[in-house]
């Protein structure tokens, strides 16, 4: 009878939970291992239990909450301009075919600039700071949003669109009620794309810049210090953290919003 | 009401219709019926305004089509594409009706009222993608039934459904007239189109023209058992059928590869 049902030789939940950790289990195992015994230099590559005490630490410690605050706030400020810059610039290109064809050689030739080349121009031009930090954010951030915008709007069913419009409404509004509710789902993939590149762009902007805050900053100031791999394996720590969390959290935002997408390409036979 | 005058359209590559004219008046119905690729659905988008014909002039209440007109609903075949997923079946009812003004409320309450017309009315909360096909196209019928269009279009509204959910989607269509929209029906079944239509259509392999208009002589109150048993139902849709395979008439076209 089961085998009808194909769910229902996939793990449950709390099994796919319990092979997870094993996995991280083994893994943190490992480094103990190898720290503890001396096959590496443990003052170089501490085990992990050393590295997550000292990340539990880290959590208490003002000054490095300070880091983490900053961080984020820079990594916020970023990928929200992003996003209320990129949808609708990503609408006009999609959606109005005379802008598209005239700004695509622009974007062709931006695209493959890889961000992190910019941090030392821009940090010439704005300085070390939030300023800098956020601009080269928005500028990585805003590719994944605005091609999954124009991806999203070229594959929304026209017949959606003609239904819309044989009941008199017109290209704003078909815009408004099919094209940018059917592209929904992709834009929220893009965004989820940019979270992930803004915080990379964050940390990797404050490693370079070398002073101000924020844990780029606590982990460039770190190698120089005592106890130092620990140091910058703990701010690494973190730096991964945020990025699981933020991930976490926009897959369920995305799953509850687009329910009837998942049903869609899913449901169907 | 409306009044089709030589109109033709080609694509860039081939004809699809060619030298069409017809006059249809207010609140009939009629079925568009004739072979696939005969340019059915390209009429019928001439006439919905998605399409601008090649060739001719299309016009309703005296007025000609160049956009998409006022008072007109468009039942699609695909109601899967048709419906917005992300709204309930009412809202996607409601919809519509914004082009009619009037509080979000009275939307709602007219869009229900419609739903109970094609029998969804406990259906109303759920999504178009939790029913079945011919619930769905139900909802479309609904929607354009609460919209009150002077000119109901249906493409092959009934092509992906089963046989018999197909039968009662006719009976739908045969009430829902009552309500006295013009309704134009496209359609490659022939014996929906004697079922359901006042008149028959028939067009010709493409380019379609006008091979055949014909008057249906059947009572208005039609069921789908004894209706199909009338003589001259039989008669009629042995008539359409030589016409739509394009024998047993004067007209011939000719060998499809002569040219």
């Amino acid at each position: 009878m089961t085998e009808h049902n194909p769910r229902a030789r996939r793990l449950s939940r709390s099994g796919r939970w319990l092979r997870g950790a094993a996995g991280l289990a083994i893994l943190i195992a490992a480094t103990e291992i190898l720290g503890r015994s001396g096959i590496v230099d443990r003052s170089s590559f501490p085990p992990a239990s050393d590295i997550l005490a000292r990340a539990v630490g880290l959590a208490g410690d003002p000054d490095f909450q300070t880091n983490l605050l900053s961080t984020i706030k820079a990594w916020a400020l970023g990928l929200a301009i992003a996003v209320v810059g990129g949808v609708p610039l990503g609408l006009l290109i999609g959606g109005v075919p005379a802008v598209g064809t005239a700004l695509r050689p622009i974007l062709e030739f931006l695209r493959p600039i890889p961000s992190v080349a910019l941090i030392p121009l821009v940090g010439l031009i704005l300085g070390a700071g939030i300023r800098t930090e956020s601009t080269l954010i928005v500028y990585a951030a805003l590719w994944p949003v605005l091609y999954n915008t124009i991806y999203g709007l070229q594959d929304v069913d026209p017949v959606a669109k003609e239904t819309l419009r044989t009941f008199g409404f017109g290209r704003l509004a078909v815009m408004w009620r099919v094209s940018l509710p059917a592209a929904a789902p992709f834009i929220a993939t893009g965004i989820r794309l940019a979270a992930a590149v803004a915080l990379i762009l964050a940390v990797s902007t404050e490693i370079l810049s070398g002073f101000g805050e924020g844990i780029g900053i606590f982990i460039a100031q770190a190698q120089s210090g005592i106890d130092s791999a620990k140091d910058v394996l703990a701010g690494t720590v973190w730096a991964g953290a945020l990025g699981l969390i933020i991930n976490a959290v926009l897959v369920k935002a995305e799953r509850r919003l687009f329910r009837w997408h998942a049903a869609q390409s899913g449901g169907r036979s | 009401m409306l009044l089709i005058e030589k109109v033709g359209h080609y694509y860039s590559d081939h004809m699809a219709l060619e030298d069409v004219n017809l006059e249809i008046a207010q609140g009939e119905l009629v079925s568009i019926v004739g072979p696939s690729g005969c340019g059915k659905s390209t009429l019928l988008r001439c006439i919905a305004g998605l399409v601008r014909p090649s060739q001719g002039q299309i016009s309703l209440n005296g007025k000609e089509i160049t956009d998409v007109p006022d008072n007109l609903a468009v039942v699609f075949q695909d109601y899967s594409r048709s419906l917005l997923p992300w709204l309930t079946v009412r809202d996607n009812v409601a919809l519509p009706l914004r082009r009619r003004g009037g509080s979000k409320a009275a939307r709602r309450a007219a869009a229900v009222d419609a739903l109970e017309a094609v029998g969804l009315a406990n259906a109303a909360h759920k999504y178009p993608w939790q029913l079945s096909g011919g619930m769905q196209q139900r909802v479309s019928i609904a929607r354009a039934l609460a919209y009150q269009p002077a000119l109901l279009l249906m493409d092959e509204p009934f092509g992906s459904v089963d046989a018999q959910t197909r039968e009662d989607l006719e009976d739908l269509v045969l009430r829902v007239r009552k309500r006295g929209m013009t309704i134009l029906l496209v359609t490659h079944d022939i014996d929906e189109s004697v079922y359901v239509g006042d008149r028959v259509i028939v067009l010709g392999r493409a380019p379609g023209r006008v091979v055949a208009d014909l008057a249906v002589g059947l009572p208005t109150a039609r069921d789908q058992i004894t209706t199909r048993e009338l003589p001259e139902f039989v008669h009629m849709r042995a008539e359409v059928g030589r016409l739509v395979r394009g024998n047993g008439q004067t007209f011939n076209p000719g060998p499809p590869f002569s040219s």
